[in-house]
């Protein structure tokens, strides 16, 4: 009988949501780490039961979580994230330069084939892995120095690393993405990057050809078709169908095309989500009505999910990593909002319904599918 | 003997409960009784002071004979009391936001 385990990050703790095949009944685990920011949790694809959660606070900084029982127990593992080298300059909001600082861990994406493997997108933007389950961390500092990174400056959020995609075709090449840098991609597993942002435009980088300072929110790709890959950018929502070499808008009808996530169906590598909100200054849906907006056709034609999803008075916003599916026959997304609201849809979109409602502010939604 | 008294949050992740007490050989100072608490519990390397600068966290403070030693030098002695164990070292998180 095959289940679902729906990880849950938020504001204050890290919440587990099971439910069987049929997905209507759900049960609610947590808060763990309660009082904690928990940006980011996701198991292993090698090995279901090994979770790795990221945890931290304002107070008392990042620490890795691990557990090896699908989340019954963990275990604090390693928290040393430092810059392998001098780690130098980057821009402030301000124009000036200020050194690299480690703040927090924003997502962590486990390997493809070894469980004791993770890697860890950061802010200041860096990326760094980890091959002993957690507790040592090493920089893979050939992206943050591979040229352009004095030029990166934070977004509003941060100049934080969001995505880590691993290509399962070809173990040599990784694709992640920063805000307000753009997105870049390494064919030597993680040692030497360059920018692949030919085709973003941004209004307000004055360089129509600028290779970097685009504010890419989140990148996906489904695994059969490695090479396609699918942008929520700030505005924008964009494709690229040779692993980032260019890339073209396929915001087609949306009704606005800013927005945070952006997932791919597990099964069909051209149907595609995103979540429209208002604005960069309004974080929340247009006319107040929570839309999901379906692409069959890999973009430009889109239609709004609607069932079971407030059509008036809801003013939430969509993180960009509060998005997943999972990969039984009937493909389910689900999704959480700053509201504390998941939502979750058994029929690849038609029909949802609120999971659980009264969380924290969700920060991230990971799914496993488990036998 | 030194008493220390973490935050809950810090208690939580030690899993410890009440006072720390612990044996200093060497002159009680901030850094060795961090050092030394930080030995026994690892997992609270990072949490109270940076892991390379070892700078004191932002929203960290230390309290101890009703005294702010949050900015005092790192390497000077403790309060007698502190020292005798007749008054607890307090590690506090600062009352900020959130």
């Amino acid at each position: 009988m095959s289940a679902v385990r729906v990880l849950v990050g938020t504001r204050k703790g890290a919440f587990f949501l099971t439910s069987d095949g049929k997905r209507k009944q759900w049960d609610v685990s947590g808060p763990h780490f309660a009082g904690w920011e928990i940006y980011h949790v996701k198991g292993s694809p090698v090995d279901p039961n090994r979770l790795y959660a990221s945890q931290s606070s304002g107070w008392f900084g990042q620490l890795i979580q691990r557990s090896d029982d699908g989340g019954k127990t963990w275990e604090p593992v390693g928290n040393e994230f430092v810059y392998d080298g001098v780690p130098g300059t980057h821009q402030w909001y301000d124009g000036t330069l200020r050194p690299w600082e480690f703040k927090r861990v924003w997502h962590l994406e486990p390997s493809l084939t070894d469980p004791d493997a993770v890697y860890a997108g950061v802010e200041d933007a860096a990326l760094f892995r980890s091959g002993d389950g957690g507790k040592t961390w090493q920089e893979l500092r050939g992206l943050r120095e591979h040229g352009s990174g004095p030029s990166w400056q934070p977004g509003a959020g941060g100049t934080c690393l969001h995505t880590i995609i691993q290509d399962p075709s070809n173990p040599q090449r990784i694709f992640i993405a920063i805000s307000a840098a753009g997105a870049f991609r390494s064919d030597d597993a993680g040692n030497t990057w360059r920018p692949i942002n030919h085709g973003l435009k941004s209004e307000q980088i004055p360089d129509p050809n600028a290779e970097v300072g685009h504010c890419v929110h989140r990148v996906a790709m489904h695994p059969s078709r490695p090479n396609v890959l699918f942008m929520q950018k700030h505005w924008d929502v964009m494709r690229s169908d040779d692993a980032g070499e260019s890339w073209q808008e396929v915001s087609g009808n949306l009704p606005t095309d800013f927005g945070f996530p952006i997932e791919v169906h597990a099964h069909e590598p051209e149907t595609i989500y995103v979540v429209p909100i208002k604005s960069d200054s309004e974080h929340f849906p247009p006319e107040g009505k929570l839309r999901v907006y379906r692409s069959r056709t890999g973009g430009n034609e889109w239609e709004a999910l609607t069932k079971g999803l407030p059509q008036r008075d809801c003013y939430v916003n969509v993180l960009r990593d509060a998005m997943a599916v999972d990969s039984l026959d009937s493909c389910g997304v689900y999704f959480g909002t700053t509201g504390g609201q998941v939502y979750a849809s058994n029929d690849a979109g038609d029909n949802w319904e609120p999971i659980v409602r009264d969380l924290p502010a969700v920060l991230s939604v990971e799914v496993q599918t488990l036998a | 003997m030194i008493r220390i008294v973490l935050p809950a949050h810090l208690r939580m992740l030690a899993r410890v409960n009440g006072e720390v007490t612990l044996d200093i050989t060497d002159r009680a100072t901030q850094r060795s009784v961090l050092d030394a608490l930080e030995g026994r519990y690892p997992v609270l390397r990072g949490t109270i002071r940076d892991h390379v600068t070892q700078q004191r966290r932002p929203y960290v403070r230390f309290f101890a004979c009703a005294r702010d030693l949050s900015h005092d030098q790192p390497d000077a002695p403790m309060p007698d009391a502190v020292a005798r164990g007749a008054e607890p070292y307090l590690i506090v998180g600062a009352m900020a936001g959130g």
